[in-house]
This record gives C-alpha cells, structure tokens and sequence, in this order.
C-alpha cells in the first residue's frame, strides 16, 4: 500500500443515498482476475445519464466523492474499491458506510472520511466551485472559505495508511502468538481441526 | 464470576489471538470458504509475495457465481464447457489455484457443489462459535447456527490466507427479539424482509445482531440461515442466532462435523455460548410477530419492504428528503405509481433459489403452493435452482422436481444462478422478476431488471396467477 496523508482537488458532489456495490461496479466487471482496469465500468448506470457528475468537465479526473448516507453498501466486492481507485478516486466523504466497503477502502488507501450530513450539504456546494482539502494526519476536511470539519478514524488505520503498512507482513510478525492459539485450540477444541475428527 | 456476556462477546473472546494497545485485535479465523470471484487476486498476491496458505485443512474452495445452471455433462458424461470466456477463465484460476495452494476443492459437477452459503452449512464445515469469512457479503448467512460469519474483501482473503487471522476491531451488538407466533404463509423470508424494513439498509451498520425471540427459537435450521444470510441488507456486519437442540440436531452425521466424544464435548461448550442473563446489548428492537405478512419489495433497497396488502407508496409520504428523491428514482426505475395495490403488479419471471432461499425446506415451501397447477400465461421464465447438488437428490428423492417440471418451471443445476448478473441466468431490461434472491438493487438481476424479492411460496403463489400475490389466498 502507497502512503498516504492528504488529498487535495475537486469533488464529484454525487450526494446519492444508498449508493450500492452494484451502483459503483456491476457484476459482469467482476469476471476479472486482476485488479486493475476497473474504471471503465465504474458507476457505469449513473453515467449513462446525460449531465452526471462524472462525465461533467467541471470535476474532470477529482480525486474525491461526496455522497449520502450507507455508501458501498451491499456486495463484498472489493472491485468497488478497484474501481474507484481506477478512476482516480482517493477519497469518498459520507455520513456513513457500510463495514465492509469502508474495510475494503482502507486496504486499498481509498480514504472513506465519515462526516454528518450538515457537513456533507456543506461540501457539496463548495464542491461546485473550489477544492476541498482532506488531511489524514490532523483529521480535518477544509475549504478555502475556512470550512474546517473534524473526523474520527480508527488509530490503526491511520498509523497503516500514513505509513503505507503492508498488513500481511505486520501480522506474519505474530507469528509465534498463532502458533500459540493454534496449539490451545487443537487442545481444548480438536474438532476444529478436520484433520483431526 | 465474570460479567455477563453476549453470544457475540463470548465467540469474540475466544478468538484473540492479540489485542493491540489501540483495541484492535488479531482474530483467529476457523473456518474460510473461498470462490472463484473474489479469490484469484488473493491468491495472486501470495505468488508474487512468495507466502503459503498457512491453515489450508481449515479452507474449502468451491465454484458457484459464474457457473451456467444448465447442464454441466454431455450424454457422454463429459464436461460441457463454459461458454462465456471471462466465467471459465476465472473456473479455471480456483481449479488451479486451490491444489496449487493445497485447498480442498469441490468441482461443479461434484454433487456436493453447490453456493459456498449453502455448502458450508451442510458440509458441517460451519459450526456454531467458530468464526468464518468469505469473500462474499452473504457470509453473514452460517450465522443461523451461531457462527460469527461475515463478508470480506479480496485484500482480507489474502490476509486469511496466508495468516489465519484479520486484523478487526470488535463491533458493536444489537438484539432484534421477534416475540409471537408467525401467521400462515409467514416464512423466515417474511420475517427478514420485516426485519430490513424497521432497521433501513444501514440501520445495523457498526453493530453484530443476534436475532432472538420466540419466533427465532421455532425456526429451522433453514429459516436460521435465511434470516442471518440478509443481516447485511440491514447493514449488520454479521447475523447470530445461539445454537440449541434444533442446531446441535442438524449438524449431527454432518460429513465434517464432530463425531464420537468429541461431539458431546463440542455440544457441551456450544451450549455454553448463550447469551448470559443480564448481559447487555448496546441496542435493542424488539419486533411483534403479528405485525409481520408475507412481504415484498417495492423499489430499489431492501429497506423498500411493504406487506403484499399495501400499495405502492408515494414518495412525498417519507419524512426524509434524501429518501423522498430516492423513492422517486425508484419508482421511475420500476416503472410503478404511487397508490397501486402491490397485487396488482404482473411479473414476466420467476426465479427461485440463492443462498438466502434454496434449501430444501425453500423448495417444499415453493412445491407446496405449485401442485397441481400450472404457471399463468404471462410467465416467459421461471427458474428453479437448488442450493447445491444434495439439495437437488434431496428434492428429486421428495418428487420436487416434478412437481415443479408439471407446473411449467425449469429445473436447474446447483449456483448462484439469477440473483446476481454474473451467469447467463439474467432477467431482461424492463421486466419484472418475483425473485427470492436478496437484493433489489438497479441492475442488479441484470441491466433494466425489475426485481420484487419475496419467500419462495410467494414466488411460487406469482408463478401461478403471474402477478405479485398474497400466497394466503392459494393455501387457505
């Protein structure tokens, strides 16, 4: 995972509510078995309305979304992610997400920043005209009209986006701790080794 | 005495295999199902990082979202191949992947394959207070036997891989209670479906459910697996029901389940694994079975739940703005008006299966209400598709199969088939389906589809009359 501590630049003021993992890649992208080449198809029924925000010059190449509430919601496809990382996305702003969308982002250093809806009206007005300025080591979402909105996010998934963290390798470092569980379990729960029923 | 705890509590707690100091934990991960999409970049991934499977005796491979549901042997027994070159491109990277890697693979014309949700379970390979991932949101599904089982992403498939573990931090617990007694024609699609409508589609998000109440407790195990399959239709990263007599009754004689001592020592600690008294949720919904009739969808989320008596409703009438917008795409999306009895809307298809509904308990309910009649006029496709190959014997052994064949239905090979897009199972642009599937989303049956979901005796009740109909007036 590249590192990643800001992101600065136009918005796509999308707003949709309950935007779907069908909405943001459909399934017949999904017959891939690579991870790039995704933006293609990204948001593919949303774009074949004249006037969407994606085919808009005036947000030509934004590196961030802003939409509605229960963004990703549905499909545990990470393609999604791919998609929009594809399509040059490094961020999308909502007031929430689902669980697995926004652990998907996370792996894939697509910043999914949770804001309250007050805000997200906020920004997708200032969207229409100027940047907006995302800064992962303070936690604020900032315009150039002195907008400065605070976000939460997990510590750990700032410390492996700021420092671009191989999580696999991290955790090959307890390797001994699963070993130990290991050992445990095949002791007080045998069963759960099928080799062993 | 430690305090009291939850379902969900117990089975986290006994997973930690490290807590950092920021509440994260390292969870260990019992059980991996792994297919053929959202599999190949994982493995990928360990071949260019040169890692292994570290647990490959706990992960099971099996093909299921892009297999064709016609048949898969020619008169000759031989394969027949896939047609469309991107589906059999990505068969063939899990059928060399999974030996590659030492996994145990079950091959489409195996008769225990079938969709991952529906194998696992009967496999006995899902077992209560394990927990199990996939690489599909519809994991939550095994959580019908009290399982902590959920939807991950490809990244998260690589990481089980090749660790075992997820890096997670522990989610917030939610109790759904549904209290009563369910009416004719109620099945667990019914129930869910209700479930979805009170909570909205995000309105579990953040949190684990455990669904519990009278009704919960009357379920089979089928019911249980359906109700936990949609927990992510409201959001919930997982769905939980505690095991009991009816859990511990369908895993017994299960090829993978425990045998011997072993079994009675296994049943002995899942029963520990109930909810203590006085343990406390972080939210309760407590939901009155009476309140809930066979239900359908009206639009294009999940939360779009109506009782088959109700109209079609006019966007003006939600309180949220946001939502006022929505229901109007909607409804222009499905081609319905405000105020329209549900009963009056026809349907050109019918599919019934997935792996919310197409166990063999799905498909007595279905058979029930097609015997002995004949599907409408207007029915141009109607699909039946069991949930793996021993759900299909199971049915053709019970005369399933012919009930369905006399009635005008086809009946198919075991997959995912029709509730997704991704196999040449498609509903047309512009056409309805009656669809037991779990999702309404645009498209999500197929570009333009038209999807209203619902239990199987619905979709079987709108076979019979082609519209949308309250199966209580064909069983009473």
């Amino acid at each position: 995972m590249q590192p990643i501590s800001s992101v600065k630049g136009k918005a796509y003021p999308l707003g949709l509510k309950n935007v779907d993992t069908d909405i943001i890649i459909p399934a017949v992208w999904l017959k891939t078995i690579s991870r790039s080449g995704l933006g293609k198809g990204a948001f593919q029924t949303l774009r074949t309305v004249t006037g969407n925000v994606f085919d808009d010059p005036a947000y030509a190449g934004a590196p961030i979304l802003i939409a509605g509430d229960n963004f990703g919601c549905g499909s545990s496809r990470e393609h999604a992610a791919w998609a929009m990382a594809d399509l040059g996305i490094s961020a999308v702003i909502a007031p929430s997400f689902s669980d697995i969308f926004s652990g998907n982002a996370f792996k894939n250093g697509l910043l999914a920043i949770v804001l309250p809806q007050e805000a997200i009206d906020r920004l997708m007005e200032v969207a229409k005209t100027d940047d907006i300025h995302i800064d992962l080591e303070t936690q604020t979402v900032t315009t150039p009209f002195q907008d400065r909105f605070a976000f939460e996010i997990d510590p750990f998934r700032k410390h492996c986006l700021i420092n671009g963290v191989d999580e696999i390798g991290l955790t090959l470092k307890s390797s001994d701790a699963i070993s130990a569980y290991e050992n445990k379990i095949s002791a007080s729960q045998p069963w759960l080794s099928p080799n062993q029923v | 005495m430690s305090a009291p705890q939850t379902l969900y509590e117990k089975i986290w707690n006994a997973h930690v295999v490290e807590q950092r100091d920021d509440g994260t934990c390292l969870i260990f991960i019992d059980r991996h199902l792994v297919h053929e999409v959202t599999s190949p970049q994982a493995f990928e991934g360990l071949r260019v990082a040169g890692r292994r499977v570290r647990r490959p005796d706990l992960t099971l491979a099996v093909p299921d979202h892009n297999l064709p549901t016609t048949a898969r042997l020619d008169a000759n027994g031989n394969n027949i191949p896939i047609a469309d070159p991107e589906s059999a491109q990505q068969l063939e990277a899990l059928e060399r992947n999974a030996p590659e890697f030492g996994i145990d693979y079950i091959d489409a014309t195996d008769v225990k394959q079938g969709i991952v949700h529906v194998v696992g379970p009967e496999q006995g390979f899902s077992l209560p207070g394990t927990t199990i991932v996939c690489g599909d949101s519809h994991t939550a599904c095994h959580g019908g036997l009290g399982a902590l089982a959920f939807g991950i992403g490809t990244s998260e498939v690589e990481h089980v891989l090749a660790t075992q573990t997820l890096q997670l931090s522990q989610s917030k617990s939610m109790e759904v209670r549904v209290e009563g007694e369910l009416g004719p024609g109620v099945s667990a699609k019914d129930v869910v479906l209700h479930i979805t409508g009170v909570l909205g589609a995000s309105g579990g998000t953040g949190h684990v459910i455990e669904y519990t109440g009278s009704v919960i407790r009357a379920l089979s195990i089928e019911g249980r697996l359906t109700i936990s399959n949609m927990a992510i239709e409201h959001g919930a990263r997982a769905g939980l029901v505690a095991p009991d007599d009816v859990t511990f009754a369908y895993l017994k004689g299960r090829p993978m389940a425990p045998k011997g001592a072993q079994w009675d020592t296994a049943v002995a600690y899942w029963r520990s694994l109930a909810t203590d008294a006085g343990a406390v949720y972080d939210k309760v919904v407590t939901i009155n079975a009476a309140d809930i009739a066979p239900s359908v969808t009206w639009g294009t989320s999940p939360e779009d739940v109506l009782p088959i008596t109700g109209v079609v409703p006019d966007p003006s009438s939600f309180a949220d703005p946001s939502k006022q917008a929505a229901a109007q795409k909607s409804l222009d999306y499905m081609g319905l008006t405000p105020g329209m009895p549900m009963t009056d809307i026809s349907v050109e298809n019918i599919f019934i299966g997935s792996c919310t509904n197409s166990r063999i308990e799905d498909l007595r309910a279905a058979a029930a209400v097609l015997k002995g009649r004949k599907k409408a006029d207007n029915i141009k496709w109607a699909i039946v598709v069991p949930g793996s190959g021993l759900v299909k014997q199971m049915a053709e052994a019970e005369g399933l199969d012919r009930i369905f064949i006399n009635a005008g239905l086809e009946w198919r090979e075991p997959g995912c088939s029709a509730c997704l897009g991704m196999n040449p199972d498609k509903v047309p642009a512009g056409e309805r389906c009656a669809s037991t599937s779990n999702r309404n989303f645009v498209g999500r049956q197929g570009p333009g589809a038209r999807t209203h979901l619902v239990s199987p005796a619905m979709a079987a009740a709108a076979a019979v009359t082609g519209k949308l109909t309250d199966v209580r007036a064909l069983i009473n």
